[in-house]
């Protein structure tokens, strides 16, 4: 690794790496920081095609940091209630709820004897993008495909079981007594002509699957993607660099951290982030965000996030070795046909350098609240600082001229 | 397909407990209690069709516009960044840093020239100016009384630490420029005399260099906005520092024009000209420039504001020049010069807040720049 002394620039592999550089690739930013022998780079690589979303992670991190609670608010959009990441959720769980099937199951309906179910008619239901939420607007009175109620009851009644009628919501709640069927509920599995007869679905969901009771005539697939957000610990993280009193820094882990006994709240970071991370916290007026629980990586500790995640979705380790699994999730999943399996931070050559904390995502990154192409926002400010000396510049010429002519005019 | 559309044709006759409308709630169908219909009753989870997938604008459009808004994806139309916390303290901070830097640059034209009462305006105003912004400044902290942090560091890669530090050199040689005018008030005789005779040079040694370093006050302040991910203040980073130096010129001889005597207002009239022209086309290019990262130049208050603005300068800029033999006249374009000043600031600092409270205007040209690349890379 040759170092070019006077610019510290340095040659791998081919590769001319610039010390302190605004953005690009850099191998090391702990190297780049200045720590002289930094241990290997830490990250989380969170892979949402296990995620439930139980939010172990989201209460494991609050436990843990001591962070305090965030506002009991319902927000009703989804099952996210915590909205996304600020001062005081360092992990949030989003839930996002889609009229589309679930990975590569295709078109379940497919194959449904009804006739009116085919590829086209699925294509349909899911251009139309069917609103759940419109559907739970008619919460407990009818079936979504139109069909009254009282016909379904009537349906339930001449078989002698089935599952709830009248108002029953929830995804039919009173599958358990209807004897017979699969204890996973009403219909699981059934084709679609019977299963309309043994549970309405109402439009809310309840313990089932999703769409698990197919409808009769406005068939639709309903898939759940869920992310545990997380700060992306950027190799060029925006919030380190316009830090003006150098609370945040760059730890040994390649990690990045606010030091709150420095940080005097003056909130250059909030809207330096281009992933809308950090935040202030109101009650003290300093920054707060993710330090990828560095007191517990000094000790050797996996973060508390990861350590309490039951599907290891978060998972914990050297960034090099994450990047290295990830690429072989991502292709696995496609190679049993999850084709919209994607990785989203993991390139060292993206606009922030790569995320030390990167995800695999089975939609677009925005779906998720996720920016599609973040770019540091100090790649510009070489440019930036021409333009400003630009300017002032021109100040000075124009008071000059100014005076010149009216000098002139004596 | 909304579900209801497509009804049997054997549809029984309305049931109890059905609504009327779609989405209609009826007491009674509510298993969990009736709180979840409450909520929906009061418009709370409704949101635009499609939402979760974004399909669909994402946010309020106007459902007669002809024009339909460009499809985007966002998670229930969420913003992607925070809002900043900065309050509009910081937009006062802008504007009094302008006029700060404005005033210490034609106080030293008005000592070259010898206009004593122009140059005693010029220098107390920008003492004052500069002393406020550095209030606002302080005041805008979550932890005011640990301001001094900003002075442990001195980071090039922070705006914010190169401001603290020009002000931190601009502000003292301002004061004294200003301070030692006081000097006119001593006697002419013995010790005091001396002292007398002493501070005009050592005024307008210390006013040189509040001259020399006011243009770097004047501008950084549009490079601490851009360096920021806010994509209203991002993009027109080019654009930027010459809205707020000309914008400073303009407050500059605003202030001058207010306090000087016809006599001595010739530089001002002249520097308000070129210091409104600068702004306006720089503005111009700023609200232009940048597809939909600027529109939030021209909509809602932002808008407003930045349209009065420009009224304001350009009426300034013309009472100037044409009412420059009255002192009523040119006070009144001093006036507006400096309230147009004002005004730019502040729209420039909402409109980079509403940038951020809508998901298109960090999605769309952030996929714009997606698809040029792949169009590029084919």
């Amino acid at each position: 690794m040759a170092r070019d002394v006077i610019t510290g620039d340095r040659e791998v592999g081919g590769l001319t790496i610039h010390a302190n550089s605004f953005s690009g690739r850099l191998l090391d930013p702990a190297r780049d920081a200045g720590y002289a022998d930094p241990p290997p780079r830490k990250g989380f690589f969170t892979d949402t095609s296990v995620c439930i979303g139980c939010k172990a992670c989201e209460v494991a991190c609050k436990e843990w940091n001591m962070v305090p609670e965030d506002g009991l608010d319902l927000l009703g959009m989804s099952y996210d209630n915590t909205g996304g990441l600020g001062a005081d959720s360092w992990r949030a769980v989003a839930f996002i709820e889609q009229a589309r099937p679930v990975g590569n199951q295709g078109s379940p309906f497919a194959g449904a004897a009804t006739g009116a179910s085919s590829d086209a008619m699925q294509q349909d239901v899911v251009a139309a993008a069917t609103d759940v939420f419109e559907a739970a607007a008619r919460l407990g009175t009818e079936v979504p495909g139109g069909q009254p109620l009282a016909d379904v009851a009537a349906a339930q009644t001449t078989r002698g079981g089935g599952c709830g009628s009248g108002g029953g919501g929830g995804g039919c709640g009173s599958g358990a007594k209807a004897g017979p069927k699969p204890s996973g509920g009403c219909g699981s599995s059934a084709p679609a002509a019977t299963a309309v007869q043994e549970g309405a679905f109402l439009g809310m969901p309840g313990m089932l699957a999703p769409a698990a009771v197919p409808d009769g005539e406005g068939r639709q697939d309903l898939r759940w993607l869920m992310m545990s957000n997380v700060c992306k610990h950027c190799t060029h993280a925006a919030c380190l660099d316009v830090c003006p009193t150098g609370s945040l820094f760059r730890t040994e882990f390649g990690t990045v951290v606010v030091q709150e006994d420095i940080c005097n709240g003056c909130g250059y970071c909030v809207s330096a982030c281009p992933y809308g991370v950090i935040d202030k916290r109101e009650s003290d007026g300093r920054a707060w965000k993710c330090t990828l629980c560095y007191d517990r990586l000094g000790e050797g500790q996996t973060p508390a996030c990861a350590q309490a995640c039951p599907t290891e979705s978060i998972q914990f380790g050297d960034l090099d070795e994450l990047r290295e699994r990830a690429e072989r999730r991502r292709q696995q999943l496609h190679d049993v046909g999850v084709t919209e399996a994607r990785l989203y931070g993991e390139d060292p050559d993206d606009g922030v350098g790569g995320d030390g904390a990167f995800f695999l995502l089975l939609d677009e990154p925005e779906v998720y609240g996720l920016p599609p192409d973040p770019v540091v926002t100090t790649r510009e400010l070489p440019s930036m600082y021409r333009h400003m000396l630009a300017a002032a510049g021109f100040m000075v010429v124009g008071v000059a001229a100014a005076a010149a002519a009216a000098a002139g005019r004596r | 397909m909304s579900p209801g559309n497509d009804a049997p044709a054997q549809a029984t006759p309305r049931q109890p407990g059905q609504p009327d409308q779609p989405g209609q709630h009826v007491p009674g169908t509510d298993p969990v209690g009736g709180q979840a219909a409450r909520m929906w009753d009061a418009g709370m989870g409704r949101r635009e069709k499609g939402g979760g997938k974004g399909k669909g604008r994402g946010r309020k459009g106007d459902a007669n516009a002809v024009v339909p808004e460009a499809e985007f994806s966002s998670y229930y139309g969420r913003a992607v960044l925070k809002p900043p916390v900065w309050t509009h303290e910081i937009a006062y901070y802008l504007f009094c840093g302008g006029v700060a830097a404005g005033t210490s640059m034609l106080a030293v034209v008005a000592d070259a020239r010898g206009d004593v009462e122009a140059r005693r305006g010029l220098r107390v105003t920008s003492l004052a100016a500069v002393g406020a912004s550095a209030y606002f400044l302080i005041a805008d902290l979550g932890r005011p009384e640990r301001f001094y942090n900003m002075l442990r560091v001195a980071k090039i890669t922070s705006p914010m630490s190169v401001g603290t530090w020009i002000l931190t050199a601009f502000g003292p040689l301002s004061g004294a420029a200003a301070v030692l005018e006081a000097a006119a008030l001593l006697p002419e005789r013995g010790l005091p005399g001396l002292a007398r005779r002493v501070a005009p040079p050592l005024a307008s040694a210390a006013g040189a260099g509040a001259a020399v370093t006011g243009p770097l006050l004047a501008t950084y302040t549009a490079v601490l906005l851009a360096d920021t991910a806010v994509p209203s203040w991002h993009e027109p980073f080019r654009e930027l520092p010459f809205v707020f130096g000309g914008s400073a010129l303009a407050a500059g001889a605003g202030a001058g024009l207010v306090l000087s005597p016809v006599a001595q207002s010739g530089p001002a009239a002249r520097v308000a000209v070129i210091g409104a022209a600068a702004e306006l086309v720089a503005a111009h290019r700023m609200e232009s420039a940048h597809g939909v990262v600027s529109e939030p130049f021209h909509e809602g208050r932002p808008g407003k504001m930045l349209r009065a603005a420009r009224a304001l300068t350009v009426a300034g800029a013309v009472g100037a020049v044409v009412g420059r033999r009255s002192r009523l006249v040119s006070a009144l374009a001093g006036a507006g010069l400096l309230t147009g000043s004002f005004l730019t600031r502040m729209a420039v600092f909402e409109a980079g807040v509403a940038s951020t409270l809508d998901p298109k205007y960090v999605v769309r040209p952030q996929r714009e720049r997606i698809a040029a690349r792949e169009t590029a890379g084919e």
